[in-house]
């Protein structure tokens, strides 16, 4: 009596009415996935995604420029060579040199690790701030939601980057404070992604279930809510650690991140304007990084947000 | 229904007011003296003669306690005055309304090209009967919204301008000085809009009205545009508050690329000096600018969505 | 209502006639995500004759739907015919190209949707969505349409179809919905008529009055109807004929006599013992397991019934701006009483307050007005420490077991919650009565480190019941328990629910639309109607022998109680 689950000569289980339906809408049933170990499973997820895998490489590979530049990119960021000044790519120099003589490739690749730590602090700022906000209105609701979801609002109503001028004139400049004022601009989409999921799940029926069980609040907040609601944060993390990617390198084209010479990939892109009719080496390849880079981010967001519809 | 549209415009009176309030506080109480501002010192009270900076305290009123100070900002934002601008003297208000016909001109003829284009590429990009096709136009807006605005400027100045010499590079002279900040300003949130729009119309094709539809011997076309785009655009309509914020954002960048004149200009131009007043007066018209478009948005909304008899609340429309 | 039965012409089929439609060897493949094919269909045959109603009955994953889908050439994508021929009254059409399938859909064979709630373009007045089928197909001028689709309308069943024609599918019922497909159907006269589980997302006596209709209408007609079904007495009520399919293939085909009444295949046979009837009789607990703790009929004047509602009231405020009221009343002044060991079934419709008073009974919402009171106990206002108390008392199993089990938890984890919540015993002693409560509930242990998800739904559900079961408690409120699975899977819970009662001396509150179910389980019924029970008494009394009308046209809109004046021999191959 117990197996109520039929098997049909193809090996592919169909118990119910759910089943059925899911099996027209997203192929295989429940459980087939979960066939083989872990690791056969992602290699098998990976290989029908090819795009995702090399988004993952590029990501992996500006961390890696981010963590030690120094391997990539041997010689020095900010003293050139002024005989070698502005030649176009070449085996010697892959993204050519600018007007003091100094290798692109070796800039940008030592860029990495001051517009990423810019990006990664201003995503940390959005998130930690953004969903602490988001959990206390989706949880809580009542009043909190209300005045949440007011200064949602607002902070929605002023463009961010504009946001974050206001910022920046106020604080001043520096890549910390663009961070700072980045991330500011991303508070509201991460409340009200946050508050979003977590009504969603807080209002599921396995939540109710919990609670009709006799789970104290906190104990469903922590084992119920709070996983079931991480899937698409995470997703969010990714797309908005893209559009932080933007918004601090156009901070920094505009010239209020660090000062020259240091190398970023905003104001070094910034300094190849002056020299568009003649070497456009200077802006198109260490933008081309940029665009990558947020590419594969948002290529990755989505990789997440699917996974996290089929749960 | 003049009682709804009553209450939404009350709401939008008062996120124009928290966007003010937030934007003024974060402008005069952050570390920065606001005096010292004024007197070109980058913030270094140390380094300016304290009898110019009381003097300037006296000139800008910034003497008098916070809550006086705010209510006279407030009191004047209301007739438009922002006060005078600190590195030029002239009333901030008038800056920025001189500044802001060039910007309206661009953002206007960004926004209809990224509704356009946005929407144009959404429904090419499921509507081919070619797999193939479908797939290569689908690529497109994710490579779109990847896109820095400066980056954009900057290759079709190279190309287009340097190399081709088609269009000119810089200023506000003529149509073809538009082109090129047109398109630029247009690319990344008509990408947006068209990730949005195919993501929404991908789904509506699955919805089992769309199936009925199928049932009753309708055409491809018929399905597609009759039945399923007018039900995708409804959550790409909402929208569009976003996308008009968006440009306004994009303008500042724009403008910087192609050295034009206008909002953004002015924007950059005031954030480099931290010139207050007018930081705010752009804050404050940004608000009001979406304010605007949200409401017009809402109130439009029932047109476009039958079951919506009385438009969303807030909520609907944030989410 | 009634007249129809009354004047249910035997079924004017021609045996020699061509059929309208004729699928022969049909296979169906879906390319699923991983690059297999999954073969939903495999090698049927089937005949529909002109003016025949035939109906495709078989649990999920039958190919029923896909078989009919097939007919009309709209496959779910990833969906295609890898075999076997079409025809529609004798044209082959198993090689038209999508164009010419156009001129085919609509005009020679009309679908109606599983569900009208989502089957309308929301965004188009009804009226349109009806005209829409005569342009079309080049039947009419747009103006001309719209005059004719009022009529088409009106002929589905529609009142005051001119009115109606201007309106937008949200403010229409579920069931007027369902005239409008019906109307979208058969507007452009088509010879064969495909009704896709027409009735199944509908309250029963909406379902009865909609079929009644669509099957006067194509019978007056002449059109044939393929009628797909998951439900037994559905088929037996309307059909000519019925088809059996088990995973993709026919196991049994027949007139609706022959197929009811002389089951040839073992599976038909299941499917007609599995399938609930108030002519069965409660079930009762077999076998040597009787080890009651209190026995099933405690006379009821002596002790404290174990959950009591006096006069409760619950209004939900209207969202603001809404037109009508201010509040809405949900349950209107709901008595009753549910004694130990007993099975209380709360029975009506949707919107009518069932659930809700479930959530009153479980404290998971709060009367506006009356009393509410546990194990003799007044409970009404409880909270905060002395309501966590009292929850050990009382339990609830949900109706989808899918939604009701946390996608992250095990089985063990989910089962072992309330242990967790109340820190009842180790985490030794925890696994052990997770143990035990699987083999209670009849499921392997080793099913205990698998995810929700990869069980069925009724092995879900009994994952659930043994997490209602956990705590010992005295009251199981069972919230539509089986009514989100198949008919032999929905008898194996029943069964399993009244061995659990008279094993554990449990005490149930049975909510469900489904009187046939309830028929199986309940000792005391309760029919709501409009938040007001109508009427209560013993099972045998409310459903053998209704007093209240509400409570007989529920009773009569049972599927599978039809009258069968049946004279069809030439229906007969």
């Amino acid at each position: 009596m117990t197996a109520t689950t039929t098997r049909t000569p193809d090996g592919i289980e169909i118990a119910d009415r759910e089943d059925a339906r899911s099996i027209l809408r997203h192929g295989r049933a429940r459980g087939a996935g979960s066939a083989g170990p872990w690791a056969a499973r992602a290699g098998r997820y990976l290989l029908r995604r090819p795009g995702l895998v090399v988004a993952g490489l590029v990501l992996l590979l500006v961390a890696a420029w981010a963590a030690a530049p120094a391997v990539f990119a041997s010689g020095d960021p900010i003293t050139g060579v002024p005989a070698d000044r502005l030649l176009p790519p070449s085996a010697e120099h892959l993204f050519g040199t600018d007007h003091l003589g100094r290798d692109v490739w070796t800039r940008v690749v030592h860029g990495a690790s001051l517009s990423l730590r810019t990006t990664a602090l201003a995503v940390v700022v959005g998130l930690v701030v953004g969903s602490a906000l988001g959990l206390l209105a989706g949880f809580l609701r009542g009043w909190v939601d209300d005045v949440v979801g007011r200064a949602v609002d607002v902070l929605l109503a002023v463009p961010s980057i504009l946001l974050s001028l206001a910022i920046i004139t106020a604080l001043g400049t520096g890549p910390t404070k663009i961070a700072v004022a980045v991330g500011v601009g991303a508070v509201a989409t991460f409340a009200r992604v946050m508050r979003a999921e977590v009504l969603r799940t807080s209002t599921s029926v396995y939540v109710e279930a919990a609670r009709a069980s006799g789970a104290r609040w906190w104990s469903v907040l922590g084992r119920h809510v709070l996983p079931n609601s991480a899937g698409p944060v995470l997703a969010l993390v990714a797309l908005e650690f893209g559009g932080a990617v933007l918004a601090v390198s156009a901070l920094s084209f505009l010239g209020y991140g660090t000062p020259p010479p240091t190398p970023e990939w905003g104001s070094l892109i910034s300094g190849g304007r002056d020299y568009l009719a003649t070497a456009w080496w200077l802006t198109t390849l260490p933008g081309l990084v940029i665009v990558a880079v947020v590419l594969s981010a948002n290529r990755v967001a989505r990789a997440l947000e699917t996974t996290g519809e089929d749960q | 229904m003049a009682r709804y549209v009553a209450r939404r415009a009350a709401q939008g009176l008062f996120v124009l007011w928290a966007a003010f309030t937030i934007a003024f506080f974060v402008l005069y109480l952050l570390p920065s003296d606001p005096a010292a501002l004024a007197a070109g010192s980058g913030g270094e009270v140390a380094s300016v003669d304290p009898a110019l900076l009381d003097d300037l305290r006296a000139r800008y009123g910034l003497d008098r306690p916070v809550l006086v100070q705010y209510a006279d900002a407030l009191g004047g934002a209301v007739r438009l005055d922002f006060g005078p601008s600190y590195q030029s003297g002239a009333p901030a208000g008038s800056l920025v309304a001189q500044a802001l016909p060039q910007t309206l001109l661009l953002t206007g003829v960004a926004l209809a090209l990224a509704v356009l284009g946005g929407t144009a590429l959404a429904v090419a990009s499921v509507l081919p009967r070619s797999r193939w096709l479908r797939q290569v136009l689908s690529a497109l807006p994710p490579v779109g919204v990847a896109l820095p605005t400066f980056f954009i400027g900057l290759v079709l100045l190279q190309w287009l301008s340097f190399r081709a010499g088609l269009l000119p590079a810089i200023g506000n002279a003529g149509w073809q000085s538009l082109v090129l900040p047109a398109v630029t300003l247009a690319i990344p949130p008509g990408a947006q809009l068209a990730q949005v729009l195919s993501r929404s119309l991908r789904g509506t094709l699955g919805e089992p009205y769309v199936e009925t539809a199928r049932a009753k011997g309708a055409g491809r076309l018929r399905v597609q545009l009759g039945h399923a785009l007018r039900n995708a655009a409804i959550p790409a309509f909402t929208m569009l508050g976003v996308l008009v914020g968006g440009l306004l954002g994009g303008a500042v960048v724009t403008e910087t690329v192609f050295s034009r004149v206008g909002l953004g200009r002015l924007t950059v131009q005031s954030v480099n000096t931290q010139d207050v007043p007018v930081v705010l007066a752009v804050v404050a018209l940004s608000a009001l600018v979406f304010v605007v478009t949200t409401l017009v948005v809402d109130l439009l909304y029932p047109l476009l969505d039958p079951r919506i008899e009385r438009a969303p609340t807030r909520k609907a429309v944030a989410a | 209502m009634t007249q129809v039965q009354e004047d249910r012409a035997p079924a004017r089929v021609d045996a020699d006639a061509t059929p309208v439609l004729e699928v022969e060897g049909l296979e169906v493949g879906y390319r699923t995500r991983d690059g297999q094919v999954y073969r939903a269909v495999r090698g049927v045959d089937l005949r529909v004759r002109p003016g025949e109603v035939v109906a495709l009955v078989g649990e999920s994953g039958s190919g029923k739907s896909t078989t009919a889908h097939a007919a009309l050439h709209l496959l779910a994508r990833g969906g295609s015919v890898t075999g076997g021929r079409i025809r529609l009254g004798g044209r082959d059409v198993s090689d038209l190209t999508e164009r010419e399938w156009q001129a085919v859909r609509g005009r020679e064979v009309g679908l109606v949707p599983q569900d009208p709630t989502v089957s309308l373009n929301p965004v188009q007045r009804v009226g349109d969505q009806v005209a829409e089928v005569l342009v079309i197909h080049g039947l009419a001028r747009r103006r001309e349409a719209r005059r004719r689709a009022v009529t088409l309308l009106e002929q589905a069943g529609v009142p005051d179809p001119a009115a109606r024609a201007r309106q937008y599918p949200h403010q229409l019922s579920g069931g007027l919905r369902q005239r409008v497909l019906i109307a979208v159907a058969i507007a452009a006269g088509p010879r064969l008529v495909v009704a896709d589980e027409p009735t199944s997302a509908l309250d029963v006596t909406v379902q009865r009055r909609i079929l009644d209709h669509l099957e006067t209408l194509v019978r007056d007609r002449g059109t044939a109807l393929l009628l797909i079904t998951h439900d037994l007495g559905v088929a037996a009520d309307r059909a000519d004929r019925i088809v059996v399919l088990e995973h993709g293939v026919v196991v049994e085909e027949g007139t609706a006599d022959e197929v009811l009444g002389a089951p040839r295949h073992p599976y038909t046979r299941q499917l007609i013992a599995a399938a609930p009837s108030l002519a069965d009789g409660r079930l009762v607990a077999s076998g040597p397991t009787a080890t009651a703790t209190g026995a099933p009929a405690a006379p009821a004047a002596e002790v404290a019934p174990v959950l009591e509602l006096v006069d409760v009231r619950k209004e939900f405020p209207r969202p603001r701006g809404a037109a009508g009221a201010r509040s809405l009343v949900a349950v209107d002044g709901v008595s009753l009483r549910v004694d130990r060991g007993t099975t209380y079934a709360l029975v009506g419709e949707s919107g009518s307050g069932k659930s809700t008073t479930a959530r009153l009974a479980l404290h998971l919402e709060q009367p506006t007005a009356g009393r509410v009171r546990f194990r003799g106990e007044d409970v009404t206002g409880a909270r905060g420490e002395t309501l966590r108390r009292l929850r050990r008392g009382f339990q609830v199993v949900y109706q989808s077991p899918y939604a009701s089990l946390d996608p992250r938890f095990t089985v063990a984890e989910v089962i072992a919650e309330p242990l967790r919540a109340y820190g009842v015993g180790t985490r030794v002693e925890r696994a052990e009565r997770v143990r035990e409560l699987l083999a209670d509930v009849a499921l392997p242990a080793d099913a205990a480190r698998r995810s929700p998800r990869e069980l069925s739904g009724g092995q879900r559900q009994r994952v659930a019941i043994a997490r209602a079961l956990a705590l010992r408690p005295d009251l199981v409120v069972l919230d539509e328990p089986v009514s989100a699975l198949d008919v032999s899977v929905q008898a194996q819970i029943l069964d399993l629910l009244v061995r659990l009662q008279a094993e554990h001396g449990l005490t149930y509150l049975f909510i469900s639309h489904d009187l046939a179910v309830v028929r199986r389980v309940a000792d005391h019924v309760g029919v709501l109607h409009d938040g007001r029970l109508v009427e209560q008494g013993t099972a045998e009394a409310i459903l053998l022998d209704p007093r209240e009308d509400y409570t007989r046209e529920l009773v009569a809109a049972i599927p599978g109680r039809r009258p069968r004046p049946r004279t069809a021999p030439a229906a007969a191959r």
